[in-house]
């Protein structure tokens, strides 16, 4: 089976990388939200596993994360769904630490990779602190993605483009998730850097807003994940279809390149 | 037992628990938070100006009071370490002057924290007022609504009260809130955590802070006491910062330690392991591993997961952790303050309700000494008492 990385390595040899975010059970028929980022030129997609206490995510995903929790969502609802669904790219879980050693590390990567993820983001649990759950990860085929910031110190960033797996998560500027229209010069060093230091891909990720800054970005390194812009006009009761048409723009703006 | 209580390293962990459990964003503040911990720690000159502010300032050393007519009562010999007799009425103080010292050596120039009832946001004010620092606090927007009369005080402080209005408004989303706002300005703002709580260094570094209260106690206690040593100390645990610092000071003795919790918010009694605000430790959650939100009379340990240590001090047995109800709470603060004339706070009256019914069942034995920390003044909650008597 293709790993994480193998796809979007062999993505990248044709263009930008585009990897649209979705919380899982914040709206019901969110799996078609899951399709219709397929159906948009989607690398791979992320799904978010809602948790009560997200402390890296600004107030658009908070809020669908409280929406999806008070949907009944669970770790268990949201893998049976993800079972069932084949959308020909890889589908990566993003989530925090206390879902994921609820039982152990080993148990939460089986039964994602049981349901046929192949990644894994969990932005509170870094490199000091991921030793057990890489392991776990590796054993089960999926990628552990590692997150670098514009306050990561080149060795430390040495260390996180060494032991990351799937591709390197750079987060574009300091403070949480949310929109933003310019690119930051701290991103764009901290995309440089990356390049310089590894052959995996570099997605920036916070405050991608919309499809020009998107393509602004990606020159900085391979991609972007698409989280906020999405998610407000899901809670703005986007319909799926809309959603994939809001995708399909910002492929279109990464495909022609930037300015 | 000596490796009990100790510095926990690089790694931050007490056993099983503690870590640094935050996105890479905040790695280098929290490195930069620790090294410039452990140099000042070290340093006797930063050591002298903090005892310095604790004496002339927030009132150190506290006397510890004998319970002479609430002990007859109760057979037993009661002594209170009154921290309520601090400035700005809580242990709170011990921490938040601490930590603003540091964050000026640092150099920075804004406090952010968060808080619940308003204790820790009054005392940060405060001491950011003292040093000439900027002050911004994270409260849920219910506890605005509670608080009217600290979210004041704070005003008149010159702090700035940010509403939070994400999740349950209350105070684990104060804490969400202020690490956010953290992230995003590490640069010119250092993060005063109130408890035993959050990323290393901030649990243990907390703890030394606030084991001025177990350290004064214990000498206390040596020139009080014919056996010198207490047979239990005692103290009220929301996230335990007024706990661990007077276990600390008698973490090698023969004393027993009892940390006691709101029935409401138990995360020793009734928390899974799990990981919330930087750090793994036990936690009130649902089958699915959604934090819970904790309920109990006093909006002071309201918290629904509980400091490191404490989990560790619980799996070891050198701790052991009670819990008691809002009604027991309420009739131990009525009774304290009419047999001694102290109003003591609903949080610390949660370690008197122990201790009364401990003695009362005959699980403290007749004659024993009690040596229990009084965290707080009960000003703050007449209104709230009112309702309930």
């Amino acid at each position: 089976m293709t790993t994480l990385e193998e796809s979007l390595l062999a993505r990248r040899a044709t263009g930008r990388l585009l990897v649209p975010y979705v919380t899982a059970g914040a709206a019901p028929g969110w799996t078609d939200v899951v399709r219709a980022y397929a159906d948009a030129g989607a690398d791979a997609v992320e799904i978010g596993f809602p948790f009560s206490d997200p402390m890296l995510d600004g107030v658009t995903i908070q809020e669908a994360s409280d929406r999806a929790i008070a949907r009944g969502t669970t770790v268990t609802a949201i893998l049976d769904e993800v079972t069932a669904l084949d959308v020909g790219v890889p589908l990566v879980a993003m989530t925090y630490g206390n879902l994921v050693f609820q039982r152990s590390g080993a148990e939460f990567c089986a039964a994602l990779a049981a349901s046929g993820l192949r990644g894994l983001i969990v932005p509170d649990v870094p490199l000091e602190e991921c030793g057990e759950l890489a392991g776990a990860a590796a054993k089960e085929g999926l990628d552990l993605v590692l997150l670098a910031a514009p306050s990561t110190p080149r060795p430390r960033l040495r260390d996180i483009a060494e032991r990351s797996r799937g591709f390197v998560y750079a987060l574009t500027r300091m403070g949480t998730t949310g929109e933003r229209d310019e690119v930051p010069e701290q991103a764009a060093r901290l995309g440089r850097d990356l390049k310089e230091l590894t052959d995996r891909p570099v997605l920036f990720g916070f405050g991608v807003s919309s499809p020009r800054p998107a393509a602004d970005l990606a020159r900085h390194a391979d991609g972007v994940v698409v989280a906020s812009a999405l998610m407000r006009r899901l809670l703005d009761g986007a319909r799926p279809r809309e959603l994939g048409e809001y995708a399909a723009s910002i492929r279109r703006a990464l495909d022609q390149g930037a300015r | 037992m000596t490796t009990l209580m100790n510095d926990p390293g690089t790694t931050g962990r007490f056993g099983d628990y503690g870590g640094r459990y935050v996105p890479e964003s905040l790695i280098p503040a929290c490195q930069e938070i620790e090294a410039a911990f452990r140099d000042a720690w070290a340093d006797p000159g930063f050591r002298d100006r903090l005892t310095t502010l604790l004496t002339v300032y927030a009132g150190r050393p506290t006397p510890l009071t004998p319970a002479r007519r609430l002990s007859e009562e109760l057979g037993i010999t009661l002594l209170l370490k009154r921290e309520d007799l601090t400035h700005t009425g809580s242990h709170k103080i011990n921490n938040v002057v601490g930590q603003a010292l540091l964050a000026q050596r640092m150099g920075k120039r804004r406090l952010l924290a968060e808080t619940g009832a308003g204790q820790h946001g009054v005392a940060t004010a405060t001491a950011a007022a003292l040093l000439g620092l900027r002050a911004t606090v994270f409260m849920g927007e219910r506890d605005i609504e509670r608080q009217e009369l600290n979210v004041l005080r704070m005003h008149v402080l010159g702090a700035e009260v940010v509403p939070v209005t994400s999740g349950s408004r209350t105070l684990k989303d104060a804490c969400n809130e202020a690490m956010r706002h953290w992230v995003a300005s590490t640069d010119d703002s250092y993060y005063c955590l109130g408890s035993v709580l959050g990323p290393h260094p901030y649990p243990w570094m907390v703890r030394e802070f606030q084991r001025v209260i177990g350290e004064e106690a214990r000498a206390q206690c040596a020139a009080e006491l014919p056996a010198a040593v207490p047979d239990y100390v005692v103290a009220c645990v929301g996230g335990g910062s007024n706990a661990a610092g007077t276990f600390a000071g008698f973490i090698g003795t023969t004393a027993r330690l009892v940390g006691v919790e709101a029935e409401g918010g138990a995360a020793a009694t009734s928390g899974r392991a799990g990981v919330l605000h930087g750090f793994r430790s036990l936690v009130l959650q649902d089958e699915h591993g959604q934090v819970r939100e904790a309920h109990s009379v006093a909006a002071g340990l309201d918290y629904p997961g509980i400091g490191p240590e404490h989990a560790h001090l619980r799996d070891g047995g050198r701790a052991r952790y009670a819990t008691v109800t809002d009604d027991e709470v309420v009739r131990a603060l009525v009774r304290l303050a009419r047999t001694e004339g102290i109003v003591a706070a609903l949080e610390s009256s949660h370690a008197l309700a122990w201790v009364i019914r401990a003695a009362e069942s005959g699980g403290i034995a007749p004659g024993s000494t009690v040596m229990l920390t009084l965290s707080g003044r009960g000003d703050k909650d007449i209104a709230s008492i009112k309702e309930l008597l």
